[in-house]
């Protein structure tokens, strides 16, 4: 059976986080609580507003409302990265050899390791900013589609085309697609190879959380009283093809998702706080935590593929063992 | 459906550069009202006042994917509500500065369009302030300063000691041929109560009825028909002399453009009696999909027949909302108003239609 040992904390959770095996919580005060032989905190941002783990370096990336860019690490020491002025950072993204991108109003940012920055203007807002597994390049959702650009290289970016407003931005593992979130209640993809366009629709409400699977054979979306699931694994990603309906419950709809690191597993999160673990194949479900206080907003799964740290609108966040 | 208790009111303020919106900003920032604001502006600029609470945002139209061109809303404020509702302990209303060429109407039906702004948020009033002095020229010049007039719930006339008797009275008559529901306030230095424009209520139905029981009683408000300097006919018949061949027993009241030329913003009252909700309906939603790019808002009561209750309604576009507010008193007449204000509106046929819907 799993049990949770909940973290009631009193600020929305943007987002959770495994750092050198400790649960990190990151709350939208600016405040990131850990779990590291007892309860510890640091206050980083007046206000956060964005955050992105970085995998390869084990640290979390966070944006602020006092236009500050931090990352945060083992032991919850922090190192500021970049600093924009008054402004809001409203998107981070974690990339290879220690790139971090950040998003303000109408510019996207890339900071490289050694500390230099690329700013890239763009005509309507970065709403969101996300790296390609491959080489250094960098998408900025926006206003009618998407730019991709190699920060590191001088040139012409890639536009993507899509007529509405795209928010949210991520590349597949492979690399081989773009998929954006948008204003409607709807995801757009791109197959890069040759620009063809995934219409995903059917949403009764904004897709806020996505999560690629084992391989990236597998995306996972809220936005539905279900986890929608749409498949990868062909060439043309999910064209002509229906998306897996997981964790389907009547009367709540699903905020958050979290796809097992190895396994085809998703953990679906709920908006009345409740948390199941949903095989791919069969659909068996697994609760994992009953409904709570708030809405789940983050949930990220540890190494060892045995514990999810969550977190919720309201606050009550915790950590589930799902082998104790 | 989320408790409206938790919903935080927003006031929009428009008006052009030097309309004194900086100046009245910075009062609701500093004044000692017991509120605290977040205001979220396109510039800090002029704002002397240093708060964690002021936002800086592009203001960044979008059209939404849905084939309807004035189904628009402001990006940017979906963003910056959604970010400031993360912390709602900070603040107990959110004040959305436009710049002054801004179009009010993708900031307001943002609090309509996007369901995560409109579960934690709702519009509390839209509040134009206009330069007393200068609104003649910007009538001339641009579209926004009518379309800020014509969409407002109250209008700030500042600067009135800028100009005459003469003058104001001509201004507030401009004012009042776009817009004859909005609330007037004559103000110097931005120096209106502020209780007057914030707290308004107007885009809820039941209160904006309370706070303004005459609201759509047009007729009542004794109010002139606008007339520039050198318009030459008599001020004092509200320009009903152009519909005369109206001979139908109906009191409606219609604001033709005004005279202080460049005015291109009407609006079209109309009034009848008990309505059949089963052709109402059909009616009002035909109307605001066909007409819905012309028509800047709608208000009115309807009475239904065999309804005991008055029915509200108002519309932003496409956008048309409506409820059930009170019972009818005793006594009270049940007659049915409604006050269309846009562009190029067809009020003939808009009066035959309505009528038609009569039980």
């Amino acid at each position: 059976m799993p049990t949770v040992a909940p973290l009631d904390l009193d600020s929305h959770c943007l987002a959770t986080a495994f750092i050198a095996d400790v649960p990190y919580f990151a709350l939208a005060d600016g405040v990131v609580h850990r779990l590291d032989n007892g309860h510890k905190w640091s206050e980083l941002h007046d206000g956060l507003l964005a955050t992105a783990y970085d995998a390869a370096k084990g640290r979390l990336i966070t944006g602020g409302e006092d236009g500050k860019v931090l990352a945060v690490g083992a032991g919850g020491a922090s190192e500021q990265l970049a600093e924009i002025g008054r402004k809001w950072v409203t998107s981070v993204a974690a990339g290879p050899q220690g790139a971090v991108a950040f998003a303000s109003g109408r510019n996207a940012y890339v900071r490289f390791a050694d500390g230099k920055v690329k700013e890239l203007a763009h005509p309507r807002s970065v709403e969101g900013v996300a790296f390609s597994p491959k080489g250094m390049r960098i998408g900025a959702a926006r206003y009618n589609g998407a730019t991709l650009h190699f920060p590191a290289a001088e040139g012409k970016p890639v536009e993507l085309e899509w007529a509405g407003a795209h928010t949210g931005i991520t590349f597949s593992p492979d690399g081989n697609f773009v998929v954006t979130t948008m204003q409607e209640n709807a995801l757009h993809g791109w197959k890069l190879a040759d620009g063809k366009h995934m219409r995903m629709t059917g949403y009764p409400a904004k897709v806020k959380s996505l999560s690629w699977s084992a391989k990236g054979k597998w995306l996972a979306s809220s936005g539905a009283p279900a986890a929608i699931v749409w498949p990868f694994s062909g060439k043309d990603g999910p064209m002509g093809k229906a998306p897996l309906e997981l964790g389907t419950r009547g009367n709540s709809m699903v905020t958050c998702v979290a796809c097992h690191p190895s396994q085809e597993i998703v953990a679906v999160g709920y908006d009345d706080g409740m948390i199941l673990a949903v095989r791919f194949g069969d659909a068996k479900e697994v609760v994992l935590r009953r409904a709570g206080k708030g809405a789940v907003t983050a949930m990220s799964w540890d190494q060892e593929e045995r514990r999810i740290a969550f977190g919720s609108a309201a606050g009550d966040c915790g950590v589930i063992d799902i082998a104790a | 459906m989320t408790d409206a208790q938790t919903q935080i009111p927003v006031t929009v303020l428009t008006g052009y550069l030097g309309s004194g919106k900086t100046t009245l900003l910075n009062r609701i920032l500093s004044e000692n009202h017991g509120k605290r604001y977040a205001v979220i502006v396109n510039e800090f600029g002029e704002i002397g006042i240093d708060n964690d609470l002021i936002v800086e945002s592009d203001e960044e139209i979008y059209e939404m994917n849905n084939g309807c061109v004035c189904c628009t809303v402001r990006g940017d404020l979906i963003r910056v509500v959604e970010g400031l509702m993360r912390r709602p302990g900070r603040f107990d209303a959110i004040v959305v500065e436009t710049t002054g060429l801004a179009d009010p109407v993708p900031v307001a039906q943002t609090f309509f369009m996007d369901d995560d702004v409109r579960s934690k948020t709702k519009l509390d009033a839209v509040v134009a302030l206009v330069d007393a002095k200068h609104l003649p020229l910007r009538l001339k010049d641009s579209r926004e300063a009518e379309d800020q007039i014509a969409f407002a719930d109250v209008v700030v006339l500042n600067k009135t000691d800028l100009v005459t008797a003469d003058e104001l009275r001509d201004v507030e008559a401009a004012i009042r041929a776009i817009n004859p529901t909005a609330r007037i306030h004559r103000t110097t230095r931005s120096g209106v109560d502020l209780t007057e424009v914030l707290d308004r209520g107007a885009f809820d139905l039941k209160r904006a009825l309370e706070n303004d029981p005459h609201f759509l009683d047009a007729d009542d408000h004794g109010h002139d028909h606008a007339c520039g300097p050198d318009c030459d006919h008599d001020h004092h018949h509200h320009g009903h002399d152009h519909h005369h061949h109206h001979d139908h027993g109906h009191d409606h009241h219609d604001h033709a453009p005004s005279a202080i030329h460049d005015v291109t913003v009407q609006s079209v009252s109309l009034r009848g009696g008990e309505m059949d909700s089963k052709k109402f309906f059909p009616w009002i939603e035909k109307i605001t999909q066909m007409e819905g790019p012309n028509i800047l808002r709608l208000k009115g009561i309807i009475a239904f027949k065999d309804d005991p209750e008055r029915y509200v309604i108002q519309g932003v576009h496409m956008i048309i909302e409506g409820d059930h507010q009170r019972a009818w008193k005793d006594g009270e007449k049940h007659e049915s108003r409604l006050v269309f204000i846009g562009r190029e509106l067809d009020r003939e046929r808009l009066e035959r239609s309505f009528l038609a819907c009569q039980a």
